[in-house]
């Protein structure tokens, strides 16, 4: 009987120690999503159950104020999800065109200056000149601080996505199909573009997918450089707002009626419900993200 | 004259690897690398020559370079002030042990992770699992500040209302007790980063051959000794260039992990103030570019001391685990 239901293979692991393990992996597991589903929970609660039973996994009593709230008069809301919808979009265009290009004539072996442009990208990783100096090149020399191109530009360039990005070069496209093309004829260009690039979908996806999370979480850079309310991104309308639910206000084009505003602003639900919001879209595509996020850091990893 | 050909043709050869050369018949990767290294200069080389506003009372005059060169220079006068604050020794300490202790934690707790994830029978469990725990590495460290606010807040936090206040305990004033916060900003950078640690080892692992674990298990190896006689030694590298790159980044703390997640609340500074923090307050909060720029700048040296000494042990130790 005993012999009979032992139906694992050779070299797998004792039941009891499975189910230990599996009991770990639970327990962890709903460390890992209980806070989510808690700020979930938290915005559709209605005021009144929330100021008698506090923040509850299953809401007491069901409302959906908040979210009516963010739908009649949150348009300041609505800036923030468009200003972050707008970076991250052209951010990660743009800084797939650079990091993509910066790293496709490393990856050739034809080209001699190869070590010395990677130890040029390299190098920023290992020194930095600081935040004040940082700081000051973006609102002296290039004085591009409180407009909304000054969330897209600093993240251009990363050294590490560029990285593993060369590594996807060179173990997707063999390099005699590159020289075969140059002999029929074709410039570098039309070689990166109509032979490297297709091959390469995955790569540009990973990093891609990089840079789009890289710039919808991003409340650093509106945290340094923007002062003006009407630029504020997602990520910092959230922080000013968990300060105190007021700074939502800030860049609201409804001030006439501000106190009648105020008082029935449905304050502990609304934080959570612009919370729900932000996560919203990473949750939709995580199934993406994770595919390739994991091929990604399995090139990064194993290979790099 | 058969010299003089040879010897132009032996300058051809040369001419062939100059510069100038490679310029004219690979202009379009140099075309290529151009957005990439403009970007480079203006976000890092250009403030690496910033370094000096640390040593000089910063004014501004008109542009940039100008007041770069006309801000009079005061020496060492910024350090002083700064390592003078009770906050240098403070915020010193505070970046050094709780990076030291996300190093250690961060290199065991994904390590075995994956190695258990990988040893559950049932496949698709253990995807599932890998899947959730991986999923708050996607979350920014605003999102979990307002997750740490649910649990935490004093008047209608979890933990306070629904656990604390049953059990007849005084509620806790969270976010101005610092002797919690040790624990609160380990076990928040854990949550978020553990999940991406067990995906890089998780990787690694299974990209190892089977056959070794077949062999060693006919020769009659237990788990046990298959773990440590084959996962770990083939991880050793990986574990090694990981913490390397931790060890170099060990001055450099994680901003929204420390400023965000206790809500920048002065009380709790003991416990939470690291350099990166203290620099964002001096530079936007008080205004400060001599102190701001002076702790900065002590932080870009010492990290940059520590990563070439952490290569250069590694390099002596083994060679090719060193990252240059």
């Amino acid at each position: 009987m005993a012999k009979a239901r032992r139906r694992y293979r050779i070299n797998e692991i004792r039941t009891s120690t499975n189910l230990l393990i599996n009991l770990l992996f639970t327990v962890v597991s709903i460390v890992c999503i209980a806070p989510v589903i808690l700020v979930a929970a938290i915005s559709v609660s209605s005021e009144k159950s929330i100021r008698e039973f506090g923040y509850q996994f299953i809401p007491r009593e069901f409302s959906t104020d908040a979210y009516d709230y963010i739908l009649r008069a949150g348009d300041a809301i609505w800036r923030a999800y468009g200003i972050s919808i707008f970076v991250t979009i052209v951010g990660t265009i743009l800084s797939l065109f650079v990091i993509t290009l910066y790293a496709y004539p490393l990856s050739r072996s034809a080209f001699k200056y190869r070590y010395q442009f990677s130890f040029f990208a390299f190098f920023t990783m290992i020194f930095g000149g600081g935040l004040v100096p940082w700081y000051i090149v973006y609102t002296q020399l290039i004085p591009i601080k409180n407009s909304i191109w000054i969330m897209i530009v600093p993240y251009l360039m990363n050294t590490w996505y560029m990285m593993i990005m060369r590594t996807f070069y060179k173990t997707t496209v063999p390099e005699s199909i590159i020289e075969s093309a140059r002999i029929d004829g074709a410039g570098e260009f039309r070689t990166y573009f109509t032979i490297v690039l297709p091959l390469c979908k995955a790569g540009l996806a990973t990093v891609g997918l990089f840079c789009t999370l890289n710039y919808w979480n991003d409340f650093y850079l509106p945290m340094v450089f923007v002062t003006n309310a009407k630029n504020y991104n997602m990520q910092y309308l959230m922080y000013e707002t968990l300060i105190a639910v007021q700074n939502l206000l800030n860049s609201s084009n409804q001030i006439s009626h501000m106190s009648e505003i105020l008082a029935n602003l449905p304050s502990e639900s609304l934080r959570m419900a612009i919370a729900v919001l932000s996560i919203g879209p990473i949750v939709l595509a995580y199934p993406f993200f994770q595919k390739y996020f994991v091929k990604g850091l399995t090139i990064g990893a194993v290979k790099g | 004259m058969d010299l003089v050909v040879s010897s132009s043709a032996s300058t051809k050869r040369i001419k062939k690897k100059g510069f100038m050369y490679q310029l004219r018949h690979h202009w379009p990767l140099f075309l290529m690398l151009m957005p990439g290294a403009i970007m480079l200069i203006i976000n890092n080389y250009i403030p690496m020559f910033g370094v000096v506003i640390a040593f000089k009372r910063y004014r501004f005059h008109g542009t940039f370079w100008k007041s770069l060169v006309k801000s009079e220079w005061v020496g060492f006068k910024n350090f002083e002030f700064f390592m003078k604050t009770p906050y240098a020794w403070q915020m010193t300490r505070n970046t050094l042990l709780y990076n030291f202790t996300f190093i250690i934690l961060g290199l065991i707790i994904p390590v075995a992770c994956a190695i258990m994830l990988t040893e559950i029978r049932n496949k698709r469990l253990s995807k599932v699992y890998q899947s959730v725990v991986f999923l708050p590495y996607f979350l920014s460290w605003i999102v979990v500040s307002y997750l740490a606010y649910s649990m935490l807040a004093i008047e209608n936090g979890f933990i306070n209302k629904s656990i604390l206040a049953p059990l007849g305990v005084a509620p806790v004033e969270w976010y101005s007790e610092p002797k919690y916060w040790p624990f609160i900003l380990v076990f928040f950078q854990l949550w978020k980063y553990t999940g991406y640690n067990i995906v890089v080892y998780l990787a690694a692992i299974t990209s190892i051959d089977p056959e070794y674990y077949e062999a060693a298990s006919i020769d009659g190896a237990t788990k046990w000794q298959q773990i440590w006689h084959i996962t770990i030694p083939l991880l050793q590298t990986l574990m090694i260039i990981l913490t390397l790159l931790a060890v170099g980044r060990i001055f450099n703390a994680d901003f929204g992990l420390f400023y965000n997640v206790p809500r920048n609340s002065g009380a709790l500074q003991p416990a939470t103030q690291v350099i990166d923090t203290y620099v964002y307050s001096a530079l936007r909060n008080t205004n400060d570019i001599g102190m701001a720029s002076a702790a900065g700048t002590y932080q870009a040296v010492v990290g940059c001391i520590t990563v070439f000494t952490a290569n250069l042990i590694v390099r002596k130790i083994d060679k090719e685990s060193a990252l240059f």
